[in-house]
């Protein structure tokens, strides 16, 4: 059975997690994309870094000004250098991630809000967090 | 798809539920799906379960982050400087194992060798980084054994470090194979894996500098 890469590329066909489909110029287009991704996460990741110790932002605002960055920036990584697209040859693998969010979502949102009530349930234990504790 | 194909089913574009008429992918009407995207949607599945073994080792880190005991804490012990130079590190490699897998598509041995090397020396750059960060933590007495919030970062962060260090030797291994074999399928397929694998640890790390790092030191 004879198999090439680019038998894999052929239209109405799945493509592979981190495959982009690239049609016309090859490979100028695809460092292109990754140009792109580069640029768009080092923006992010400067633009947190400058939130984090901004005296522009209310205290409070800054978790989440942090979360909606970080957010964004995952979803650049998965764009431009994952290759997830949301066309029909990717269904499985968005499919996938969609999964492993909500697993993910589960794991650190249902810890945090159990243990968070269970923290506020507790008898104070100031006199047990000291360090001869 | 043509122009005709998309026209013939105008309530589905996609064909999602033509599957039979227009080999749609996903239902695998066209036949069993190739080598390249059983094994890519594999390792996909296998990065995804890598996550949810991150999510719990995140999900203690959130839960102990201010269980210092009486110990160093987030803000005493963090230097944004480190964590910027080990994120540029670690970008600055994706990007260019991406070029490599270009490369590597495009069948360029001096091209792939060259991308992958760059690659190697910002992710070496990285753990070299980690590891003198850690050892400075240890010599301020902030080792694991100190608190539950030290276990927990160290766990956290060390889980990333050794991934990464896996990585790089993964990396390495590629750059042989690929001298010694050629860009044979099964070495392309072997090569998708891993840029998968290393932009996914980018990924984590994006989760590991905003959660610990940044909200650490947030005021």
């Amino acid at each position: 059975m004879t198999e090439t890469f680019d038998h894999e590329h052929g239209s109405g066909e799945d493509t592979a997690p981190g495959d982009e489909r690239l049609d016309g110029s090859g490979v100028a287009q695809g460092i292109r994309g990754y140009l792109m991704g580069l640029l768009l996460a080092a923006g992010l990741t400067a633009a947190s870094f400058y939130l984090a110790q901004s005296p522009w932002i209310w205290p409070h605002g800054v978790p989440a000004a942090l979360t909606a960055l970080a957010i964004g920036q995952m979803g650049v990584h998965l764009v431009f250098f994952l290759h997830l697209t949301t066309g029909p040859d990717n269904t499985n693998n968005v499919l996938a991630l969609a999964f492993g969010v909500l697993i993910v979502g589960l794991i650190i949102g249902g810890t945090v809000w159990i243990m968070y009530n269970m923290n506020h349930n507790m008898a104070p234990m100031a006199h047990m967090t000291g360090p001869s504790g | 798809m043509t122009v005709a194909e998309r026209a013939a089913f105008p309530d589905d574009p996609h064909h999602v539920g033509h599957g039979a008429q227009a080999e749609a992918p996903g239902h695998g009407a066209g036949g069993p799906a190739g080598k390249r995207i059983v094994v890519g949607y594999g390792f996909w599945i296998f990065l995804l379960s890598d996550f949810v073994l991150f999510s719990c080792f995140f999900a203690a880190y959130a839960v102990l982050r201010n269980a210092s005991a009486g110990g160093p804490t987030e803000s005493r012990l963090f230097d944004l400087t480190t964590v910027a130079a080990e994120t540029a590190c670690l970008l600055i490699s994706s990007f260019f194992g991406g070029l490599a897998s270009l490369a590597a598509g495009a069948r360029q041995m001096l091209w792939f060798q060259a991308m992958m090397g760059v690659t190697f020396l910002f992710g070496a750059g990285f753990v070299a980084l980690e590891a003198s960060e850690f050892a400075r933590f240890i010599g301020l007495g902030a080792a694991p054994q100190r608190s539950a919030f030290l276990s927990a970062f160290f766990s956290l962060v060390g889980c990333h470090g050794i991934h990464v260090s896996c990585g790089l030797l993964w990396l390495l291994t590629m750059m042989a194979q690929v001298l010694a074999k050629g860009f044979r399928p099964d070495i392309l397929r072997r090569i998708l894996c891993f840029t998968l694998f290393w932009h996914a640890l980018d990924i984590v790390w994006v989760g590991i500098f905003t959660v610990v790092y940044l909200t650490g030191v947030a005021p």
